[in-house]
């Protein structure tokens, strides 16, 4: 029987034995965030029954992350702090980490990486700038991402110059050692596409890549503008690149380290210590599976900092639970765009006014 | 000795002198040895054994000790 989620492999467990253990851990960090956060005590005060479903979990808003610190941790344990301008780019999200939550979560990256890449460590051609992990304290949320999954590779080559056009002559000297063999890419979705894939294509270079795996992540927004689906994504990579198996995550850097990656079927997987919910914008309660409304993430991850149980500011929706026809076990969505900026406020709102999710 | 050339190999990596590099040498306890310095650490390993370290054990290689136990499974005699 699993009695760890956290070392359970990540698509194994069904969803009695998840709820059940997810539940409880669930349980055990909103009480540990209201012992240690005053801010998150603050919105939550009530006394919290042992929930029975994981709906009843409440829930903070991205938002609030960029208003208040928000933090389960005294200050000297602060290990590093993640930030993100989101897209407003006005005030920055700041997620707090100590070392034993940071260490954690490159521990449960690596541990769901490896179900897509293998154990190897892969040479890895990385669709961005190095200038972007250029400080070594303070990390942009595309820095600890790249950051955070070049654990997985080796010989770690990027794929632009700093002012983001081709680095031709590194791409080449990349293709030509390893481009026979197994290697892995990864980029942020737009960068890939818009630097990458198009930027060869405008150039007339293809390279012929024999067996890549490219992860990548960051949102559809402006890929959708531009009316570029998931489809057209791939096969246009596969047409500059060669034979790559293309599979995008969907996260943030709220929750790092809990990241939900695309299998064959292009379905988001929630892996064992982390679950989705769709609620209805307005009401915010939950709807049934197969409904469009507004995702909630948890995660069995954030320890010092209260980021256990958000509302993002995304659209989709339930596709199904432990019958993908991929074979991987737990619940799996889509992601629809963004919420319409109307309903997010009115979300915010809702939030500030109430004090709770439910 | 395979002792010295790990010692060696932290001191190169995360560049700290010799007498900081004991057992109880942990990582992320030092700022001289967080996530970026791992990767320096990890190659450079690799390069002076002529072994490939696989990602289970970078996320297991979390202190100096660690790093001994983990080459020795590559018969490293140290
Ligand atoms: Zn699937």
């Amino acid at each position: 029987m699993i009695t760890d989620l956290l070392e359970a492999s990540p698509y194994s467990v069904a969803s009695a034995d998840k709820k059940r253990l997810l539940l409880r851990g669930l349980q055990e960090l909103t009480v540990y965030h209201q012992q240690n956060c005053l801010a998150y005590h603050q919105l939550f005060n009530e006394p919290v029954e042992p929930f029975t479903d994981i709906s009843a979990v409440p829930f903070l808003t991205v938002p609030l992350f960029k208003q208040r610190p928000l933090k389960s941790i005294p200050v000297e344990q602060v290990f590093k702090v993640l930030t993100s301008s989101g897209t407003t780019g006005t005030v920055p999200s700041r997620i707090y980490l100590d070392a034993d939550t940071a260490k954690l979560q490159s521990r449960v990256l690596v541990k769901i990486m490896q179900e897509w890449l293998g154990k190897q460590r892969l040479p890895m051609l990385i669709w961005d700038s190095p200038s972007v992990i250029k400080s070594r304290d303070s990390f942009t949320a595309r820095g600890a991402g790249i950051q955070g999954l070049s654990f997985l590779g080796r010989h770690h080559t990027y794929a632009l110059n700093d002012d983001m056009s081709l680095n031709i002559e590194a791409i080449n000297t990349f293709f030509e050692r390893f481009g026979s063999g197994p290697v892995f890419m990864f980029g942020f979705t737009f960068m890939v596409w818009k630097f990458g894939v198009q930027a060869l294509k405008e150039q007339g270079l293809k390279f012929d890549f024999q067996n890549a795996v490219l992860i990548h992540s960051g949102g559809w927004k402006k890929l959708e503008d531009e009316a570029v689906t998931a489809e057209t994504f791939n096969s246009k990579t596969e047409d500059q690149l060669g034979h790559v198996r293309v599979h995008n995550f969907y996260g943030m850097v709220e929750q790092v380290g809990s990241i939900f990656v695309a299998c064959e079927e292009g379905h988001l997987h929630c892996p064992s210590y982390a679950d989705v919910l769709v609620r209805e914008p307005g009401n915010w309660q939950v709807v049934p599976e197969g409904n469009v409304g507004v995702l909630q993430v948890l995660s069995l991850l954030p320890k010092s900092y209260p980021g256990h149980s958000l509302l993002t500011e995304d659209r989709g929706r339930i596709l199904g639970e432990d019958n993908c026809n991929c074979g991987r076990k737990g619940k799996y969505f889509e992601v629809l765009g963004r919420m319409e900026k109307v309903e997010a406020r009115g979300c915010s709102d809702t939030f500030e006014r109430t004090g709770a999710g439910q | 000795m395979s002792e010295e050339k790990i010692k060696q190999a932290f001191v190169k990596a995360l560049a700290i002198p010799e007498e900081q590099v004991k057992d109880s040498l942990e990582y992320n306890s030092i700022k001289e040895w967080d996530s970026t310095a791992h990767m320096i650490l990890i190659a450079e390993l690799e390069d002076v054994f002529e072994v490939m370290l696989d990602t289970d054990d970078i996320i297991d290689m979390s202190s100096y000790a660690k790093a001994k136990e983990i080459l020795r499974k590559y018969d490293i005699d140290c």
